[in-house]
């Protein structure tokens, strides 16, 4: 069976690679499947862009890389214009709403919104943004369960920050879900 | 939660972490406890980890001025009595060739660290190569040996580092990690054991008194006994060719016995020493050679050729060096060919071809570096083995 | 012979070993007699006193004197030090070594163990020169002095190797030259009872490579040189005392100052950060486990 392939796009500082690392955690630890995170290294600062990709199996995983992703998760527009073209016929665009516009998305590809930069900012903390896009990630896809996110969102974030991140990780997810109703499911 | 710590820092359960703070991990696992290093992508994380966790496992690290300074500060530490490690990437490690050579010479227990990137030179710093598998070999000057491994992911990372520890004390030799930036980078979940499950090879510590001692008088394994400092055995540790007291002989039999003993003993003990990986090998007309990052390439490569009814199978080197010398031959009597993918311009297989000599074709599929091979690629070649197409 | 007669500083040297590399009135055995007088004088525990040297005619004293001794890589000897003696912090750690060794090749290493205030006592001797090798020019060879490869004339700026130290960070720091025997022993003996990085530059002669080459005499005629031509000025400024060729010498001891040692920073540090969480490395377990005796 092929790896379903995940790749995360956004700027330096939107937490994209710890996005990444909780679906992977979410998976490989609580979940028992395989997953392998490959963040891409290069001159990063903060406010360029960066990529995570995550693969998740339940075989091992040979191929470590993401070669044409079945879900991408935009969180700006630069993402959306650089990765877009590789998602795979039948693939699955995720984006925040208040950062991309999907105009120009190949037809016959489904995509979902969540306006996650101002569901950030009305809990008072742009910063758990990533935990927005988490939970929709885990309610539009369904490849890692709830609680394997929860247990992977709690031993991810600083203890400090759990009860926030918990409710924007929430936020996401019931705004996923009120998605897929609405639209009759996945 | 999924991981634990111990009363004395020691951590165990499952993480999802990458293959350089596995290695850390497998470190301190180890039972190692001093580290030096000099900051170089892709590797830095190893000994950025080191500095977070040695001072609450009781662990010393130091960040050097040069690989040249700490290649040889951890071998001062090695000889000090602690278990110690090296940490670099190319760049680095050319650095480090110099003291590489010292601690082969003057037989010190140490593991070095290299994670491999694009070269030569400044290279590709962020992207993965495996073309420092000859340097490893060859690239200190003189006759000299080392035993070299190759993870293939963040969990033998862990593995292996826990066993190059163990080779290190055991035959009293440098070992080397030869790492990847690819495997370097990557996160998956390790499972650290507890740590009594964990096996801490002990360092050989003679029994004799000082006037009966000799720190280079092999035992029956070639591999002679180390002592403790500062307890009057006045041992002379030096690079140069020496006598079994370590005193300087400058001659041509003192040489002969010495360099053919530093080669003897991991020769010879290569039933201990070497490891290698075989799958779907039994009925193989085709065997792809790899190891490192690339064996995860060459093994989907192999599935992809296994549902086309091409019988292939993998041969996976755990152990670069010693190569795998009679386990290849064997091989290459059973196969039409072996094909050796590896991100560099043609290394590993000349050692193949060398070990194969002449029962089959040895095909190499080479890289320049920067990225892995794509799978379809390994399997043209596989293809073009077997006489399809 | 009867124990009597015998040489005090015998016991310290490696007999078996001798006759020494060293040319015949070469200042580096006299250095040697001097170092371990002051140890006997110390009434240090010498297996508890670990040598390091470097290559080169001085980097060969680890291996005459009968001590856990080291002779490591060129340029490398306080780097191995370091490591030497962090895994092992019970350990007196000597460096050895000589002025192209430390301070050419071993350059970078020098200035940051002063730096770090290393715990190592640090011999220098400087005989301006590259002996091993066939006497070609050093950081110290003073302008214009004859060299192998400056057969016209040395002609770089030299190093002022106290003043390196100085400025680099030693707590300790010192020169005399050979003909100073006894001043030099009771000040490696001072030193070898302070911590931190010290160094002490031995101005030594090479009779065979220096001497010669540039028409100086034997090394007698170079002891009564250094006997005219030193001046004794502890607490010295270091920037005075550089080393002009032919010209006056100061020695005497410059600076004697605490600082924390590497080891010490490294342990506030983290205690302050880390409280009780913080361990210490203390040195290896005595009880290391002994091969099988069925393997002997």
């Amino acid at each position: 069976m092929a790896s379903r392939e995940i790749k995360i796009g956004g700027l330096g500082g939107q937490g994209v690679i710890m996005a990444g690392m909780i679906i992977g955690r979410a998976a490989s630890l609580h979940d028992d499947k395989y997953a392998t995170l490959i963040q891409a290294f290069g001159p990063e600062a903060r406010g360029a862009a960066c990529n995570a990709q995550v693969l998740i199996d339940d075989t091992p995983i040979l191929y470590p890389y993401v070669r044409s992703p079945e879900f991408l998760v935009t969180l700006s527009q630069d993402a959306f214009r650089l990765f877009s073209p590789e998602l795979r016929d039948g693939g699955v665009l995720l984006f925040d709403e208040d950062m991309v516009d999907p105009a120009g998305l190949r037809p016959g590809l489904r995509k979902f919104g969540v306006p996650a930069t101002r569901f950030a900012e009305s809990l008072g903390r742009k910063q758990v943004l990533n935990l927005i896009v988490v939970g929709f990630f885990t309610a539009i896809t369904g490849l890692i369960s709830e609680a394997a996110a929860r247990k992977a969102v709690a031993e991810t974030v600083p203890p400090s920050t759990l009860a926030l991140n918990t409710r924007a990780f929430e936020m996401g997810l019931a705004h996923g879900r009120q998605l897929l109703s609405e639209r009759g499911g996945f | 939660m999924s991981a634990s710590v111990s009363d004395k820092g020691l951590l165990s359960g499952r993480l999802f972490i990458d293959g350089d703070h596995a290695c850390a991990e497998g470190a301190i696992a180890a039972g190692c406890r001093f580290a030096a290093g000099y900051p170089i992508t892709p590797s830095t994380e190893i000994v950025e980890r080191l500095a977070l966790r040695f001072p609450l496992v009781g662990g010393t690290f130091i960040q050097m001025e040069d690989e040249l300074a700490a290649s040889i500060t951890a071998i001062g530490a090695a000889w000090g009595g602690t278990k110690s490690l090296c940490v670099t990437s190319g760049p680095g490690f050319s650095l480090m060739m110099e003291n590489l050579g010292y601690a082969a010479m003057t037989e010190t227990p140490i593991v070095f660290v290299d994670v491999q990137r694009g070269g030569p030179s400044t290279g590709l710093p962020t992207l993965p190569a495996q073309a420092d598998m000859m340097q490893v070999r060859w690239g200190s000057h003189g006759d000299f040996r080392v035993i070299a491994l190759c993870p293939s992911s963040p969990q033998e990372c862990f593995d292996m580092t826990i066993e190059a520890f163990r080779l290190a004390e055991r035959y009293r030799t440098p070992v080397v990690l030869m790492m990847d930036e690819v495997v370097g980078h990557m996160t998956e979940r390790v499972v650290i054991p507890p740590p009594e499950e964990i096996s801490q090879e002990p360092r050989r510590i003679t029994r004799r008194p000082p006037e009966d001692f000799r720190l280079f008088e092999p035992r029956d394994d070639l591999v002679p006994d180390m002592c403790p400092l500062g307890k009057g055995y006045n041992i002379h540790v030096t690079g140069l060719t020496h006598d079994e007291r370590g005193y300087p002989v400058l001659n041509v039999a003192s040489q002969d016995s010495l360099i053919r003993r530093l080669k003897d003993k991991l020769l010879c003990n290569a039933g201990d020493i070497v490891r290698w990986e075989a799958r779907d090998l039994e009925d193989a007309e085709i065997a792809v050679l790899s190891y490192g990052i690339t064996s995860r390439i060459a093994q989907r490569a192999v599935e992809m050729a296994r549902a086309e009814g091409l019988c292939a199978g993998s041969f996976r080197l755990l152990t670069a060096w010693p190569f795998p010398e009679e386990a290849v031959r064997a091989l290459a009597g059973k196969v039409k060919a072996i094909v050796v993918p590896e991100l560099n311009l043609g290394q590993m297989v000349i050692e193949a071809e060398r070990a194969a000599a002449g029962r089959c074709a040895v095909v190499s599929v080479d890289h320049a570096g920067g990225a892995v091979h794509s799978p379809e690629v390994i399997l043209d070649a596989m293809r073009a083995a077997a006489g399809r197409r | 012979m009867s124990s009597q007669c015998e040489n005090p500083v015998k016991k310290f040297l490696r007999t078996d070993r001798m006759p020494s590399i060293w040319c015949p009135g070469c200042g580096i055995g006299t250095s040697v007699n001097c170092f371990v007088r002051a140890l006997m004088d110390s009434g240090m525990d010498p297996s508890g006193m670990a040598i390091v040297s470097g290559i080169g005619c001085t980097g060969r004293v680890a291996g005459y004197l009968n001590l856990d001794s080291f002779h490591t890589t060129h340029g490398r000897a306080l780097p191995f030090a370091t490591g030497l003696k962090l895994a092992n912090p019970e350990l007196n750690v000597v460096v050895y070594s000589g002025d192209g060794d430390l301070t050419a090749i071993g350059g970078n290493h020098f200035i940051h163990a002063a730096r770090r205030n290393m715990d190592l006592l640090c011999i220098c001797v400087n005989n301006l020169t590259y002996g091993m090798t066939g006497g070609q020019v050093t950081p110290t060879t003073p302008t214009p002095a004859i060299a192998s490869t400056t057969p016209y004339g040395a002609y770089e700026p030299t190093f002022n190797l106290p003043h390196l130290a100085a400025s680099s960070g030693a707590s300790f720091v010192a020169r005399w030259t050979v003909f100073h025997v006894r001043q030099l022993t009771r000040t490696i003996e001072e030193a070898l009872g302070r911590k931190g990085f010290r160094f002490i530059e031995i101005i030594s002669p090479c009779p065979t490579l220096f001497l010669r080459r540039n028409r100086l005499g034997d090394s007698v005629d170079e002891m009564r040189f250094y006997r005219d031509n030193s001046e004794i000025r502890n607490q010295c400024d270091t920037r005075e005392t550089e080393i002009a060729y032919r010209g006056k010498i100061v020695v005497g001891k410059f600076v004697d100052r605490t600082r924390p040692t590497w080891r010490e920073a490294h342990a506030a540090r983290h205690t302050e950060a880390l409280g009780a969480r913080f361990i210490q490395w203390v040195g290896p377990e005595d009880d290391l486990r002994a091969p099988d005796e069925g393997m002997a």
